[in-house]
């Protein structure tokens, strides 16, 4: 009888123990994803399976890109070094259960905002980086120069599971245009069966064939139609749940941007420290408390700026410089003409 | 005594509901803080997306459900065609291996070792996209018995136009119940006055004149419709009318049908040298003609040993269809775990459904092999 009453006391103890450590982490309303991050010591961030400009492994297994800057920015936040990022490449089909399962905790993935998308399937979309439109390529000996041009029986290539194959079927159904759709799980497969001659037609979002055209055989026998059929914002996605990591996401992004608004870089981050603005003194950390809310310490968007860099200096190093495309369109600054707008770290 | 013979089933059966019942809940919590319903109510929502080919009456404004059931029918068809045609290639193969031909005797031996060791997926591709680009553009696309034409874009022949359709089937569904009395009558005939009656000869005769005799006097009519080539830009072209077979679907038939070809010749090729040649002499010994030995010698036991084994390739087959996720054949898969889940992101639901679709194809094939194969096995008197 004694034995037994010892080993419930334990229990019980154990328990009261384990109650008790619960109450507490709740109390400090810490975010369960940073505490996991912090303890693991890296980021779990998901991007594509490789789309030049966005998210694109090189032969030594580095990853590049807008979208990856984004997790590299996080990482720089919250663990203090850029680099410490898992990154897994994801097909359109995994990404979104790949984020709902708990297998990484940031999607950064060219993934376009929509309403379904937000507000049934247990995501948060903390924001945008990049905004895109669906287009066409065609091939140029075609004598195609605008998608008034299409005819009843055309066949267009696509990737499944994503809004593309939605949109497709608006344009096509506006237009009166009986087509083909040929829709493939990966973007690689899509490529190599348009190059063949499978398809007249291979649309995805702009930036998409702009980057793949660079994996056809011949880039330039190819050409981007000018229409824009549709609107695709796209952004870094989170679990629904955890709000203290979806804002610190949120404005690991908004930092990149501000920066760029207030001309701090990687390269004058550190002397700005000393500048007269209020608002880039609080950007590098030197003014308020802005960290504190995450559970971050007060140098969190310095790193950001110093590690990653500003908005502007990714999309250069990523995006323009690889000749994807120069032209910034809509992804400007809105004092530059662009639509490029974000809340202020206050 | 009972008690102990019970304990370990009931702790075993225990155990399963208790996993079961954690998982379960342990999903239902995780949706719950994500904000997941459950439910299947999105099967009646509209798909709006478009599926390249199908079976049925499909556009998107139809609902996830009718998604699925195009999904389903290319995913038997497929099957189905890939069955027929790797059973006859199989038996060919099986057979060819035993020639006593040199070279008939090699080429089916290394036609088996290759294509049974190179990994499905691969050949998948290597039809896809390497004959693919092998094969000419629409415009200059040769003519294949005078009215087909086979291009990248797909296999495009003539197609029936039926006046009275129905007619034509009712004739034909018939003649097979006429054969099947007819050839009763001519068994009893056989075992009761030993007459002998040419009875694949008039089988064939009532299922050829019957349906063909609906032309004269039931008003049935066939009229083709050929495919034509139509201009869609200055290098661009397509066929219009006809039948368009998507290459895909070409591809993936070709692959599946190679592959799984191997593993069933090995099966007819183990059937056939497993019964003893003393079988083969004592029914020639009797006076039976080689044909009638293999007809109702040989084979009657052949099948008891190639039936098992061949049962598993065709749910191989069916399941390896999947893999047309691929190369963009609009399968199951590809429609519905691959489209229709994204659309939607009822991850658990789909996967759920599209499993049980995948079971119950594989059980019902599985029960009918195994009538079938009860119906042909020794029956002890």
């Amino acid at each position: 009888m004694f034995k037994y009453l010892k080993q419930l006391t334990s229990l019980v103890a154990m328990v009261a123990v384990l109650f008790t450590f619960t109450t507490e982490t709740f109390a400090a309303k810490k975010s369960k994803t940073l505490k996991n991050t912090q303890k693991k010591g890296f980021v779990r961030c998901g991007v594509s399976q490789g789309l030049p400009g966005f998210s694109n492994a090189d032969a030594a297994g580095n990853w590049t890109g807008v979208d990856v800057d984004v997790c590299r920015a996080v990482a720089a936040a919250v663990l203090g070094d850029a680099n410490k990022v898992k990154f897994t490449p994801l097909s359109a089909k995994e990404r979104f259960t790949a984020l709902t399962s708990g297998e990484i905790d940031i999607l950064s993935r060219n993934t376009t905002w929509t309403l379904s998308r937000d507000a049934d399937i247990g995501l948060t979309f903390v924001g945008v980086n990049f905004y895109d439109g669906q287009g066409f390529m065609v091939r140029k000996d075609s004598g195609i120069t605008s998608t008034s041009q299409f005819k009843n029986g055309i066949s267009a290539c696509t990737n499944i599971g994503t809004t593309t194959e939605l949109n497709m079927r608006d344009f096509f159904n506006s237009k009166g245009i009986s087509y083909t759709p040929v829709a493939f799980e990966k973007a690689d497969e899509v490529v190599a069966a348009y190059d063949a001659g499978r398809c007249d037609t291979y649309t995805t979002d702009k930036s998409g064939l702009a980057a793949q055209r660079t994996k056809m055989s011949n880039p330039d026998d190819h050409m981007v139609l000018p229409e824009t059929i549709s609107k695709e914002p796209l952004g870094p996605v989170v679990r629904q749940g955890d709000s203290v990591w979806e804002d610190i996401v949120r404005w690991s992004l908004n930092t990149m941007i501000e920066a760029e608004e207030y001309g701090v870089t990687s390269a004058n981050a550190d002397m700005m420290k000393t500048s007269e603005n209020p608002q880039i003194k609080r950007l590098v950390g030197a003014e308020g408390e802005m960290g504190a809310a995450f559970g971050l310490d007060n140098e969190w968007n310095l790193r950001i700026i110093k590690q990653v860099g500003n908005y502007g200096e990714s999309y250069k190093r990523n995006i323009a410089d690889t000749g994807i495309l120069p032209d910034r369109g809509p992804n400007e600054l809105w004092t530059k003409g662009g639509i490029l707008y974000v809340p202020p770290s206050r | 005594m009972k008690f102990k013979k019970i304990l370990p089933q009931f702790l075993t059966l225990l155990f399963i509901v208790l996993i079961f019942g954690f998982f379960t809940m342990n999903a239902q919590e995780n949706m719950d803080t994500r904000g997941i319903e459950f439910g299947f109510g999105f099967l009646s929502k509209e798909a709006s997306f478009d599926i390249q080919f199908s079976l049925i009456d499909y556009d998107g404004s139809m609902s996830y459900g009718r998604a699925y059931l195009v999904g389903l029918l290319n995913t038997l068809l497929v099957s189905f065609i890939g069955i027929i045609l790797s059973t006859i290639l199989g038996a060919v193969i099986g057979v060819a291996r035993l020639s006593p031909n040199y070279l008939i005797n090699k080429t089916a031996s290394f036609y088996v070792e290759f294509f049974r060791n190179v990994p499905l997926l691969l050949q998948i591709f290597f039809w896809y996209f390497a004959a693919l680009r092998a094969l000419p553009m629409p415009e200059d696309a040769p003519l294949i018995f005078g009215s087909s034409f086979m291009t990248i874009k797909g296999l495009y022949t003539p197609a029936p136009i039926w006046n009275n359709l129905d007619v034509f089937m009712i004739a034909l569904i018939v003649a097979m119940i006429v054969i099947y009395f007819f050839n009763k009558f001519a068994k009893r005939k056989q075992e009761e006055e030993g007459k002998q009656y040419p009875k694949f000869l008039i089988s064939l005769g009532i299922f050829v004149i019957l349906p063909a005799l609906t032309f004269f006097v039931g008003g049935v009519d066939v009229t083709w419709s050929f495919p034509e080539l139509k201009q869609l830009a200055k290098t661009s072209f397509t066929y219009e009318g006809g039948l368009g077979i998507p290459p895909e679907l070409i591809a993936l038939t070709l692959a599946l049908t190679l592959y799984t070809a191997t593993f069933i010749a090995e099966n007819v090729r183990a059937g056939i040298q497993g019964i003893g040649k003393g079988q083969k002499e004592a029914a020639a010994s009797v006076g039976l003609t080689p044909g009638q030995v293999l007809k109702l010698v040989v084979l009657p036991q052949a099948l008891r040993i190639i039936i098992p084994p061949t049962t598993n390739q065709y749910l191989n087959l069916t399941k390896n269809s999947s893999l047309a996720a691929a190369i963009a054949y609009p399968d199951l898969v590809l429609v519905f775990a691959g489209t229709a889940m994204m659309q939607t992101g009822r991850a658990i639901e789909i996967v759920g459904i599209t499993m049980a679709t995948y079971l119950t194809i594989s059980l019902t094939i599985s029960l009918f092999m195994n009538w079938y194969n009860k119906r042909i096995a020794i029956q002890e008197k």
